[in-house]
C-alpha cells in the first residue's frame, strides 16, 4: 500500500502542476528551478558568497516582500475602505474599533516605513558595493526610479485615513509644488508664460493643482490620491520590479568581484 | 499621548516598556558572550590582580559581555520594580547639558564633526568589541532618556518609531560595510584578494538560497505581526481645513527637504534640490569612472566616490531627516531633546539679505528702487542693480567655478571623464555643497538670501 504523500505525488493532478518528482536529488534540485514559475527568477546556482548575508543584507529581497505584504493588506484594506471625505476617516476608526481583522491597517502602515528604510538599505549596500558600476549601471537607474515610487507610494497612503496628521503632511509636502518654476503660482519665472497679459499659471492651473486636483487638499485630492496609491503606482512598480529582476539576472546575476 | 498623566502615572507606563527592553538587551549581551565563548574568540583584555593572593583573574570579552548582561538584568529590575524613584534615568543635570549644548549649529558640526573622526578612525572604531560596545552605550542612552516626558513624547510617536530603527539599523550596517572593507583594504594591500573572492564555489539555489529567502519571510512576517499588536498605528482627529497643527510636518522621509526650507525657498528645497537629488542619483554610474571596488566592500580604492555619497545620504539626508523629526518643534524652533514643545519660544529671527547689506550697511544708500508705474524692462533693471553682487556670486560660483576646478584640483577627473561629464558632475556636487554652504552662512553672517527676488518668488 502506498502512503497518502506518495497517492498524492503519484496522481494526475499532482504531476501536471510539478513536472517533475520532489527536489532531493541534484538533478531534481536542478529542474525545479527551472520549471517553477515563482523559482524561475533565480538562476539554478550561485556563488556562495553571493548569499551571504554579510554581504547582500537581503535587503532587496526584504524590501520585494514588504511591496508584496502591501499589495495583500492593501487590496483586504480596500474591502473596508472609502476614499470620500464623508467616510474614509470612519472607515479607519472602524478598522481600528470594529473590525476584528484591523490589524491589518498596522501591517500594512508599518510596512510601508519598513518599506522606505529597507529601499534605503538596500541602495546603500549596492552603493558600498559599487555593484552600480559596469555591467549594472542602467539596472542601478531603474532601482532609483523603483525608490522614487516607493516615497510616492507611501506619500500617497499618507493621505487616506484622512486626519489631521495626514492631511496637514500632505498639506506640507504638496505645497512645494505651488513653487515649481514656471510651473508653481508662486514659483519664479510664472510670470513669463502670460498670454495677452493673462496668467495661464494661476493657482487653478500650476502644479499643485494637477497634483491635488482643486485649489486644496480636498474630495478630489483623496479621490487622485486613492488612485494613484492602489492602482497607477503599483502598476509603474510592477513593471520597474519585472524589469530590476530580469536585469539583475541579464547583467551576470548578482554582484561579485570580477 | 502622555497627556492628563501624572508622573508616576507617566513613569508607570514607560516601566512597562523598559523593563522588557533591558531584558532584551540583557539577552543580546549574553548571547553575544556565549557566541564568542563556544567559538573560541574570547580573548583576554587584561589581568584584575586580587587583593592578598597574589592571584589575578584574567578579564576577557566574554567576561565584560557577562557583565554587561548584568548590568542590564539590574536595570530590568529596577525599571520594572513599583518604586518609581528608583527608575534609572538620564541625570537632570546631564539633561539640562545636553539641552542647553544643543542648537542647530551644534547638532549639524557635532554630527559633521563625529562622521569624520569615525571615518578617518575608522580602523579603530569597526574593532568588534569597540564597535558593540558603542552599541551598547547608544541602546542605553535611548533607554535611560525614555524617562525623559519630552524625550518619550518625540521618540515614541508612533510615526517617529521608524526612525529609530533606521538610525540603528544605518549603525549596524554602516559598521558592517565599513567592518568588511578595512578587512578587505588590508588584504588588498597585501595582494591578496578580497573577503567575497574566498567563497567563490557554487551551490544550488534550490536549497541553500529558496530557504534563506524562505526563512527571512516568516522571521518579517513575524516582526511585522509582532510591531503591529504593540504600536497602534496613529489615528488623530479628523481632518480640519482651520485647525491647523503648530508643527505641520511632512512624512518623516520629506523632512530633510522640509529642513532644508529654513536655508532655501520652497522652489529650491521643495522642487530644484531633490530633482538634483534624483538625477544625480541616476547619475552615479556614469560619472564613475573608477573601475575598481565593483563587488566588494573596500573604502580605499574608491575614497573620492564613498567621502561623497557618504556626505550626501548620511550628512546632508538621515542627520537632517532627524533633525526634522525629533528636534524641530512649533514655529520650527530648535527643541533639545529634552526640551518641552513650547508654542511661544521665540527666536530672534534678525537675518539680512545680501542686497541689504551691501546698499544699506556697506555704502550707506537705500535700495535701489525703480519708479512707481515704471514698466516691466525698467523695474527689471533696478532689480538687477539692486542684486548684481548676489547675482554675480551665484553666476560665479556655478559657470566660473567648474573650469577652475576642471583646471586644479580636478585635473585627473577632468581628463578622463570629458567636458560634458565633468560639467555634470562639477554641478551636481556644486548644488550638493551649496547647502552647507547657505548653513554656514546663515550661521555666521545671519544670511537670508544672496538673491531675493521676492517681485518675481526668485529668492537664492
Amino acid at each position: 500500500m502506498p502512503g497518502l504523500g506518495e497517492t498524492i505525488r503519484e496522481s494526475q493532478i499532482w504531476k501536471s502542476i510539478f513536472r517533475h518528482p520532489m527536489p532531493v536529488d541534484r538533478r531534481n534540485r536542478i529542474v525545479v528551478m527551472l520549471t517553477n514559475f515563482f523559482l524561475h527568477l533565480h538562476p539554478v546556482s550561485i556563488k556562495k558568497q553571493g548569499i551571504a548575508l554579510s554581504y547582500t543584507w537581503c535587503m532587496g529581497g526584504v524590501t520585494f516582500f514588504l511591496f508584496l505584504v502591501e499589495t495583500v493588506t492593501g487590496v483586504l484594506l480596500m474591502f473596508y475602505y472609502r476614499p470620500t471625505v464623508e467616510w474614509a476617516y470612519a472607515d479607519i476608526q472602524m478598522l481600528r474599533d470594529v473590525h476584528s481583522l484591523g490589524i491589518l491597517r498596522e501591517i500594512h502602515r508599518w510596512g510601508a516605513h519598513a518599506m522606505v528604510i529597507t529601499v534605503w538599505l538596500h541602495m546603500y549596500r549596492v552603493f558600498l558595493t559599487g555593484s552600480y558600476k559596469p555591467p549594472r549601471e542602467f539596472n542601478w537607474v531603474v532601482g532609483v526610479l523603483l525608490l522614487l515610487l516607493t516615497l510616492l507610494l507611501s506619500f500617497t497612503g499618507y493621505l487616506l485615513p484622512w486626519d489631521q496628521l495626514a492631511v496637514w503632511a500632505i498639506t506640507v509636502g504638496s505645497n512645494m509644488a505651488r513653487a515649481h518654476p514656471f510651473l508653481g503660482h508662486e514659483g519664479p519665472g510664472q510670470q513669463l508664460l502670460t498670454v495677452g497679459g493673462v496668467d495661464m499659471i494661476t493657482n487653478a492651473s500650476d502644479a499643485r493643482f494637477a497634483l491635488l486636483g482643486a485649489r486644496e487638499v480636498g474630495e478630489e485630492t483623496l479621490n487622485r490620491f486613492y488612485i494613484l496609491h492602489c492602482i497607477a503606482i503599483p502598476l509603474g512598480v510592477a513593471l520597474l520590479l519585472a524589469i530590476h529582476f530580469w536585469r539583475v539576472r541579464k547583467d551576470g546575476g548578482i554582484s561579485g568581484p570580477l | 499621548m502622555t497627556h492628563g498623566l501624572t508622573d508616576a502615572q507617566f513613569i508607570d507606563k514607560v516601566a512597562s516598556f523598559l523593563w522588557p527592553y533591558y531584558i532584551v538587551l540583557a539577552l543580546m549581551n549574553g548571547v553575544a558572550a556565549l557566541y564568542l565563548w563556544r567559538t573560541g574568540q574570547m580573548k583576554t583584555w587584561f589581568s584584575l590582580p586580587v587583593p592578598g593572593s597574589g592571584k589575578s583573574v584574567p578579564i576577557s570579552n566574554v567576561v565584560a559581555w557577562v557583565v554587561a548582561a548584568v548590568g542590564f538584568v539590574l536595570l530590568a529590575a529596577f525599571a520594572g520594580n513599583s518604586n518609581v524613584s528608583w527608575m534609572p534615568s538620564m541625570p537632570l543635570s546631564w539633561q539640562e547639558a545636553i539641552n542647553q549644548a544643543s542648537g542647530p549649529v551644534m547638532y549639524s558640526l557635532g554630527t559633521t564633526v563625529g562622521l569624520i573622526v569615525l571615518f578617518i578612525f575608522r580602523r579603530f572604531f569597526v574593532t568588534p568589541a569597540i564597535a558593540w560596545t558603542i552599541w551598547n552605550l547608544m541602546l542605553l542612552f535611548l533607554g535611560l532618556s525614555m524617562t525623559d516626558r519630552d524625550f518619550f513624547e518625540i521618540i515614541a510617536k508612533p510615526d517617529n518609531v521608524p526612525i529609530v530603527m533606521l538610525v540603528l539599523l544605518l549603525s549596524f550596517f554602516t559598521w558592517l560595510a565599513t567592518y568588511r572593507a578595512v578587512i578587505n583594504d588590508d588584504r588588498m594591500d597585501r595582494g591578496e584578494p578580497p573577503l567575497e573572492k574566498l567563497d567563490n564555489e557554487k551551490v544550488l539555489v534550490w536549497p541553500d538560497l529558496v530557504y534563506t529567502e524562505l526563512i527571512c519571510m516568516i522571521a518579517l512576517t513575524a516582526f511585522l505581526i509582532f510591531w503591529a499588536i504593540a504600536l497602534p498605528a496613529p489615528l488623530e482627529e479628523p481632518a480640519s481645513s482651520v485647525k491647523t497643527p503648530n508643527p505641520s510636518k511632512a512624512p518623516w522621509y520629506f523632512l530633510g527637504l522640509q529642513e532644508m526650507l529654513v536655508y532655501f525657498d520652497p522652489w529650491m528645497a521643495g522642487i530644484v534640490l531633490p530633482v538634483t537629488v534624483v538625477i544625480g542619483l541616476m547619475a552615479i554610474p556614469y560619472l564613475d569612472f573608477n573601475r575598481e571596488g565593483n563587488g566588494y566592500y573596500t573604502i580605499k580604492q574608491r575614497k573620492f566616490s564613498y567621502i561623497v555619497f557618504q556626505f550626501g545620504f548620511l550628512e546632508m539626508w538621515i542627520t537632517l531627516i532627524v533633525l526634522g523629526t525629533l528636534l524641530r518643534g512649533p514655529n520650527w524652533n530648535f527643541f533639545g531633546p529634552y526640551e518641552q514643545w513650547d508654542a511661544h519660544k521665540v527666536e530672534a529671527l534678525a537675518n539680512v539679505n545680501l542686497s541689504e547689506w551691501f546698499w544699506r550697511d556697506l555704502l550707506g544708500k537705500s535700495l535701489p528702487t525703480a519708479p512707481a508705474g515704471s514698466n516691466l524692462p525698467t523695474q527689471i533693471g533696478f532689480i538687477g542693480l539692486r542684486e548684481w553682487l548676489g547675482i554675480a556670486l551665484v553666476l560665479g560660483y556655478f559657470i566660473a567655478l567648474p573650469p577652475i576646478m576642471a583646471l586644479t584640483v580636478f585635473r585627473r577627473y577632468y581628463q578622463k571623464m570629458g567636458f560634458i561629464r565633468f560639467m555634470l558632475m562639477a554641478n551636481l556636487l556644486l548644488l550638493m555643497a551649496s547647502l552647507p554652504i547657505k548653513m554656514v552662512l546663515r550661521w555666521v553672517v545671519q544670511l537670508k538670501y544672496l538673491i531675493a527676488i521676492p517681485e518675481f518668488f526668485l529668492n537664492f
